[in-house]
């Protein structure tokens, strides 16, 4: 009776300390999960509130009237005319409209500062388009320069440097009032290649490079990871070759993405003689980077196929091929795409190999097809984030939040496939 | 394997007799020999020294048998005896395992079963097969069945396939049930459903025999007497091995009944005779339920 009752209590005390230790182990796991998510969302809100100034954009919108006399030129569809013309004097006399004070010759000029680079040539283009147009006054919306822009935008942040005089930004004040200077959307942000000046750079070349590069990539890596991943796990005697295979599978896995792109260098480039900064040759570089991800995945997926389905399939007379065609595959199909879609976002998100192979150039045009120059959209933040211009710090961010855009949009699609795929048992 | 009596090896060459005042797992079997009959006239399976080993393990030693036309036959014995290896080997499924090695001559219908020429597809319509877990496809109850005759080609037309796949189902004792949902995934039906199904699905291709790898093991009582019932009716047409755990279910189902003993096939009879009167100690041993 007392050796009963000792021992029922030796349990309980002993039940306290266990009950003490699970509540401390699932703190732990509550903790771990809430660091994680912390750490998630501090890095969210910082690229948010550092970089949604990203999408915004500064213009002047002016009465530019086309004055003939004012550009030297009688016809715009001159080429030679149009060569020795002065397509600015007509906007600095609409801006100086709207700015009084401005009046010396020194004044004009520093007004004149606040209009971007390509100000001028949107009058030209306007006036090639419509020749009609001249000596009549038109409304038209001009990016503002990046030294307006970051006024505008960044007035009261100790981060960036104002580089207007004071009486520049009494001026860009007024025309603010007036909203003569004012900001939008930034359209030119999504219709755009890269630029030299922030108003005018924009992501979409880096966007259609991305797409192209990763269409190769898929095109490439998918169907070959899958039938390596079938021929090995269903197919494949078991041999010192095929283990020999397997590990370096593996090994492939773990190098450094770096390397890639120098053996992409050396093969693609060099030996085969394909251009250099192309979609081509960025997608066959990242399909070898990520053809191990997508083998390994696939053969786990096809792994997890119970045995009980095959035995079932082989015991109706069907073929081995039948048997992974009708059965072994299509129950797999949900982990293989899983783990070919987070190999792609992986490849998405690379930017060391495909420095290598060229395709950090300065490229202006949308690329137009898998042979055209082109950079991608990491490569595009890096290429900002160490530009000069302040303006181009913003437009990272920017390019920042669209390529996470681009990457959860994929897990996503894997998430749903997943679910949609997926069949029970 | 051999941990059920560690004496034996040492045993076996000096010993060729039944010791009987020995406990049964002392018992020495002679290899090859079986007690009973083992044989019979009209066999649709000739079986001579069958030997299977996976690796160095050897899984079946020696095993003559035949197993009639139109016959049901049970396997019985303890785990590990064998017996699913066997059955296994009477339409080629341990072909899939690497290690695994088959001697003897197995013969089907007098045609070599291990022939190198042979297609083993050829050999698996002839031979179905339900397995110990439903394992239906995670395809709808139509799709199941139809599997085998898409496969080989044994339905033409749409109306050819509906006609096989409702009588497969009959045959099985699924078709009231089904009927309705044929579209309705398989994984949703219970246990024994799902089994009819399985079997439904290795009749559709009108094999000449089924192998049963413990068919009820994963069954409710009632769904196994309806799979016993179901078994009953099918050896009119088929030649039928069933593999089981239970010796009631053995008793009902089989015509005649084998004994397996650590990869030895000890004794076979008519099933009755092997229950009320089994030659063999080892079968009386297991019988009356001392080991096993």
């Amino acid at each position: 009776m007392t050796d009963q009752r000792s021992q029922a209590e030796i349990v309980r005390n002993s039940l306290k300390h266990r009950y003490r230790k699970e509540r401390r182990f699932r703190l732990y796991g509550i903790l771990a999960i809430f660091i994680a998510l912390a750490s998630l969302f501090t890095l969210f809100a910082d690229i948010i509130s550092k970089g949604y100034t990203g999408f915004v954009k500064t213009t002047i919108t002016l009465d530019v009237t086309l004055d003939s006399e004012m550009m030297y030129l009688d016809d715009p569809t001159d080429e030679d005319q149009r060569s020795m013309a002065d397509f600015v004097a007509p906007i600095i006399a609409a801006l100086q409209e709207q700015v009084p004070e401005a009046n010396s010759a020194g004044e004009k000029r520093e007004l004149g500062r606040f209009l971007g680079t390509f100000a001028a040539s949107e009058v030209r283009d306007l006036l090639i388009k419509n020749p009609d147009l001249l000596n009549t006054t038109q409304t038209i919306e001009f990016p503002a320069h990046d030294r307006v822009s970051v006024y505008v935008k960044h007035a009261d942040n100790p981060r960036y440097s104002i580089q207007l005089s004071e009486q520049q930004q009494r001026w860009v004040d007024e025309l603010l009032e007036k909203g003569v200077i004012d900001t939008s959307f930034n359209d030119v942000l999504f219709s755009r290649g890269d630029s030299r000046e922030p108003a005018n750079a924009g992501v979409l070349g880096a966007i259609v490079g991305s797409l192209l590069t990763m269409l190769v990539t898929l095109a490439i890596s998918f169907p070959m990871g899958i039938a390596a991943a079938v021929y090995l796990e269903e197919f494949a005697p078991q041999n010192k070759l095929t283990d020999f295979i397997e590990v370096n599978i593996n090994n492939l896995a773990a190098v450094p993405s770096i390397i890639f792109g120098l053996l992409g260098l050396a093969v693609f480039i060099n030996l085969f003689g394909m251009p250099r900064s192309v979609p081509v040759v960025g997608g066959l570089v990242l399909s070898l980077m990520t053809l191990p991800t997508i083998i390994i995945s696939s053969r786990a997926a096809i792994k997890s196929v119970p045995p009980s389905v095959r035995e079932a399939a082989e015991g109706v007379g069907a073929s081995k091929m039948q048997v992974v065609l009708h059965h072994v595959v299509p129950l797999a199909m949900p982990g293989m795409l899983t783990g070919s879609i987070i190999g792609m976002a992986q490849a998405l998100g690379e930017t060391a190999p495909l420095l290598l192979i060229g395709m950090v150039a300065f490229i202006v045009d949308v690329p137009d097809g898998f042979f055209s120059s082109a950079t991608v959209l990491p490569v595009q933040v890096y290429l900002w984030a160490s530009s000069s211009e302040q303006g181009f710090v913003e437009l990272a961010s920017a390019a920042i939040m669209v390529l996470l855009t681009f990457m959860i949009s994929m897990n996503a699609l894997a998430i749903w496939l997943r679910k949609r795929l997926e069949r029970r048992w | 394997m051999n941990t059920m009596n560690p004496g034996i090896s040492a045993e076996a060459s000096t010993k060729d007799e039944v010791v009987a005042d020995k406990k049964p797992e002392d018992t020495v079997i002679e290899e090859g020999k079986t007690v009973g009959k083992p044989f019979s006239e009209d066999p649709k399976f000739k079986l001579r020294n069958v030997d299977v080993s996976y690796g160095a393990d050897r899984a079946i030693k020696n095993i003559s048998l035949d197993i009639g036309r139109n016959e049901v036959i049970a396997f019985i014995g303890p785990s590990g005896c064998g017996k699913s290896t066997f059955l296994r080997c009477l339409n080629r499924m341990n072909d899939s395992i690497d290690i695994c090695r088959i001697k003897g001559s197995l013969e089907l219908d007098d045609q070599n079963i291990y022939d190198p020429k042979r297609d083993v597809v050829e050999l698996r319509a002839r031979v179905g097969m339900v397995f110990q877990k439903p394992n239906p496809f995670p395809k709808s109850i139509y799709d199941n069945v139809a599997y085998g005759p898409r496969i080989h080609g044994l339905a033409n037309r749409k109306s050819d396939l509906d006609d096989i796949v409702e009588n497969s189902l009959r045959k099985a004792g699924l078709w009231n049930e089904a009927k309705d949902r044929l579209d309705a995934t398989a994984t949703g039906m219970s246990g024994g459903q799902q089994q009819r199904l399985c079997i439904a699905r290795a009749i559709a291709v009108s094999p000449e025999v089924i192998l049963m790898d413990e068919p009820c093991s994963a069954l409710d009582p009632i769904a196994t007497a309806r799979v016993e019932e179901l078994i009953a009716e099918m050896s009119e047409s088929y030649t039928i091995v069933i593999v089981t755990h239970s010796m009631q279910q053995a008793a009902r189902v089989s015509h005649r009944t084998a004994y397996f003993h650590l990869g030895h096939l000890v004794e076979v009879n008519e099933t009755d005779k092997v229950f009320t009167s089994p030659e063999h100690q080892l079968t009386e041993s297991y019988i009356t339920g001392r080991f096993g």
